[in-house]
């Protein structure tokens, strides 16, 4: 048994580190927050230089391993700086749906533009009455021909408001909540029949709702084979949820960080507050729940990169997105609370990493589905 | 023992839904169920209606303009209020500035302040916290010096609510350094238009400026301007503390809350073919709440009866704000939890008279993460929670 980082993860983490370090504090943030596009490109192009981009993809793939250990130590650092770059739903979510659901030809050209950052991709798996089952899909796609004619309504779509190209799942036959009969297509975001209604999220970031109103594409958009993409889908979800999950833990982590270091300075009654045992104890039980969360987004990561089979590692996934929800309410919470007035200003990045926080545990499913979901496995 | 109203409360009861029922402006009510923020301008409209009807400040003395209510009958009012979805009035003129007037100030002092605030024409903000005496109020350093028939004020308040709209503050100043710090403080009305004032909008989590930094830089403040005598504000601001703290538990609010959080919950799919009102798991969370609620609703009731056989209410008020606000964010974590990633949009704007974009998010779930964000400052300001814990240890458990 063995829970440290190989040579490998390490580089990756100082790397990270170092970028996040010397070129990524608050201030860049903020004023990525605010800028047209909502990331920065040229970071995007770095992250692809890095081959930072390449972490979630296989050797065979051209990736870096597709290892989730890899994934996990990368996005914790991305969590501590409450990075806006769409990473999760580009290069995870999309990314692994490309990987899992796509052949021929046409599927390298894809892992390689993303790898390269040449393309944003967005998966729109989400309907407004889906909630977060990605089986519940009403879209509808229609072959005719060699075309196929799509109709209906996405929501949520994370980094759909800079997406070039969307991933759409829509259904080719069966009842809504079947797992056979969805397919995924390749759409240009710019393709006619596509409305793209965009939106900046709560906690900075930007993703879209979508319509398709008679969008027709040709059936070679199709990724993979007709009312097959179930099983992928669920494993890009599930990927997406653990890097989710670990993105949490660094921002989670600073949180902690912050408030120790605030009740430190902050004096009240001619003394630190840090001095009072009735915050020192509520910062300890932030300590253990930020431990747990880390054990178990381990054990979640760890179950990804195994043989198991589905069933059991969608119930790591789920067991670790459960555990996050609570830890990321109380130490959250705790944060802003043991802060004070300033805690619940946008002048301190806590208050940033609070909302961050709150934003992934919506993400995916919240707690509450997962520990449902962990249970009727 | 019983917890009936008498045939006249129940009478009055009614008087006060009819009265709600068609006088509450229809266009505030719809915010007002989509959690949507009241501006200034809609916030006195309403609270000039309640003025005609001679409503405006129900616990003030009927000299003054009050109604001359039991405290049952404030509580029905309240009560009502607060199931129906009409705001109270701002309380800083009302129920916290116009008390230690009517309590410490001069006649003149009554004739000049009461009138104006009891019919909404002077916006009121609350100058007690300053960036280094929060929790420690009492540490609060912004001074005032006796110059002549002036005082010159130095220094600087924080956390203001909504301090960009008013036109009076009332302060704690310090007007002597040499004593205890309780015993150095004074209270201190200052018109927010005298030179030497700046504010500065602070911008809470949920985007919205609703607290302010107000400087004074040698701000001459009239002598007539103090209230009761130098270097007794620490004890007039304590009385205050006590007063006015039926209301504070928010049982109503939180009520109307669960009854629109259930009506909602019908509504949503759970994205298993059933709607969240068949899940199991979130109605035992909802019943929880409920639960919690009625065990606070009858412990401010409780506190109620005290008052009515002229007991001053103790530290069961901070019982009262401990729940109330900790059962609040309950009810915000349930919206939240409900509303998933619909939560998710963040579109201020929509919420704002002539925006006419598409609105994001089904209705009411628009709002829902900024008012969870929001409702985080309930168990920090008015005391925060951990204080009122300390009160409970010092007062009452003798720790
Ligand atoms: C939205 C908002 C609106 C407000 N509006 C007004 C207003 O209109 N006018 C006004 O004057 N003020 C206002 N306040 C200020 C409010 O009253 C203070 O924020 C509050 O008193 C806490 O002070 P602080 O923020 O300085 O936190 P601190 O006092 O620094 O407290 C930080 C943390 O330490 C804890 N703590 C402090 N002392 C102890 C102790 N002895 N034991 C255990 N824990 C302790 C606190 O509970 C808190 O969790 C407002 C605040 C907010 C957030």
């Amino acid at each position: 048994m063995d829970f440290s980082y190989s040579e490998v993860q390490q580089m990756l983490q100082s790397q990270v580190q170092k970028f996040v370090r010397e070129r990524y504090d608050f201030e860049t943030r903020n004023a990525l927050v605010a800028s047209e596009k909502g990331y920065s490109e040229e970071f995007w192009k770095l992250f692809a230089e890095l081959g930072w981009l390449a972490v979630p993809f296989t050797e065979e793939e051209g990736g870096l391993g597709g290892s989730a250990i890899d994934l996990m130590v990368m996005m914790e650092e991305f969590g501590k700086a409450n990075l806006v770059e769409p990473y999760t739903a580009n290069a995870v979510l999309a990314g692994t749906a490309v990987a899992q659901l796509a052949e021929g030809p046409g599927k390298q050209d894809l892992v390689n533009s993303i790898m390269a950052g040449e393309r944003q991709l967005a998966l729109a798996y989400l309907e407004p009455q889906s909630r977060y089952n990605p089986f519940n899909v009403e879209t509808l796609a229609v072959a005719e021909g060699d075309i196929v004619k799509i109709n209906g309504s996405k929501t949520g779509v994370l980094g759909g408001a800079v997406a070039d190209q969307f991933i759409v799942i829509a259904r080719e036959f069966g009842e809504t909540r079947d797992r056979n009969g969805l397919s995924a297509f390749l759409v240009d975001a710019e393709a006619e029949g596509v409305i793209r209604r965009n939106y900046p999220t709560v906690d900075g970031k930007r993703a879209a709702e979508l319509e398709f109103a008679n969008l027709r594409i040709a059936t070679n958009a199709r990724l993979g084979i007709a009312g097959e993409a179930a099983t992928g889908l669920q494993l890009a979800v599930d990927k997406a949820t653990v890097s989710a999950c670990a993105e949490a833990v660094g921002a989670l982590e600073v949180l902690l960080q912050k408030t120790v270091e605030y009740t430190k300075t902050r004096k009240q009654f001619g003394t630190a507050i840090a001095t009072f045992q009735a915050l020192q104890h509520r910062m300890a039980d932030m300590f253990i729940e930020c431990q747990l969360a880390r054990s178990i987004v381990i054990m979640a990561a760890m179950a990804l990169d195994s043989q198991e089979g589905e069933k059991e590692k969608t119930r790591a996934v789920s067991a670790a997105k459960s555990r996050l929800g609570k830890a990321i309410k109380v130490i959250g919470q705790e944060a802003i609370q043991i802060h004070g007035g300033i805690g619940m200003t946008n002048e301190l990045d806590v208050g940033h990493l609070f909302k961050r926080v709150t934003a992934l545990d919506l993400q995916f499913g919240d707690g509450e589905y997962h520990t449902e979901r962990y249970a009727s496995l | 023992m019983n917890a009936d109203f008498t045939a006249e409360e129940l009478a009055f009861k009614e008087e006060v839904r009819t009265f709600l029922k068609n006088e509450f402006p229809a266009d505030l009510k719809a915010k007002v169920d989509a959690s949507v923020r009241l501006g200034k301008e809609e916030m006195v409209r309403w609270q000039k209606i309640l003025y005609e009807k001679g409503w405006a400040a129900p616990t003030w003395p009927v000299e003054h303009g009050g109604t001359g209510w039991t405290h049952t009958q404030c509580h029905i009012f309240a009560t009502e209020m607060g199931l129906f979805g009409a705001p109270e009035p701002i309380p800083f003129g009302i129920k916290m500035v116009a008390p230690v007037i009517m309590a410490y100030g001069t006649e003149e002092q009554k004739q000049r302040f009461l009138p104006d605030i009891l019919a909404s024409n002077v916006w009121w903000c609350q100058g007690y916290s300053e960036p280094n005496a929060g929790s420690d109020l009492a540490s609060l350093k912004t001074s005032a010096e006796r110059q002549g028939d002036h005082y010159i004020v130095n220094g600087s308040k924080t956390w203001n609510t909504l301090g960009q709209y008013a036109d009076w503050i009332f302060c704690l100043v310090r007007t002597d350094n040499t004593v205890k710090k309780q015993e150095g403080i004074s209270f201190l009305l200052i018109d927010m238009k005298s030179p030497g004032i700046t504010i500065k909008p602070i911008e809470l989590i949920d985007g919205f400026a609703e607290v302010n930094e107000i400087f004074f830089d040698e701000v001459r403040v009239p002598v007539e301007n103090l209230i009761g005598e130098e270097n007794k504000g620490w004890t007039y601001a304590k009385v205050l503390l006590t007063h006015e703290r039926t209301s504070i538990a928010g049982v109503p609010r939180s009520k109307r809350r669960l009854k629109a959080l259930r009506k909602l919950a019908a509504a949503t799919d759970d994205g298993l073919g059933e709607f969240m009102s068949e899940n199991p798991s979130f109605n035992k969370r909802i019943a929880e709440v409920e639960i919690e609620l009625q065990a606070l609703e009858y412990s401010e009731l409780r506190t109620l009866a005290a008052l009515n056989v002229g007991k001053a209410p103790g530290p069961e008020s901070s019982i009262l704000k401990i729940v109330g606000t900790v059962l609040a964010q309950r009810i915000d974590e349930l919206f939240l939890e409900l509303a998933g990633y619909n939560a998710l949009p963040y579109v201020p704007e929509q919420f704002e008279a002539g925006f006419d974009g598409m609105p994001l998010g089904p209705g009411t779930t628009a709002s829902t993460a900024l008012t969870y964000f929001n409702n985080r400052k309930q168990s920090i300001y008015g005391g925060s929670n951990e204080v009122q814990r300390n009160i409970i240890c010092k007062a009452v458990l003798g720790l």
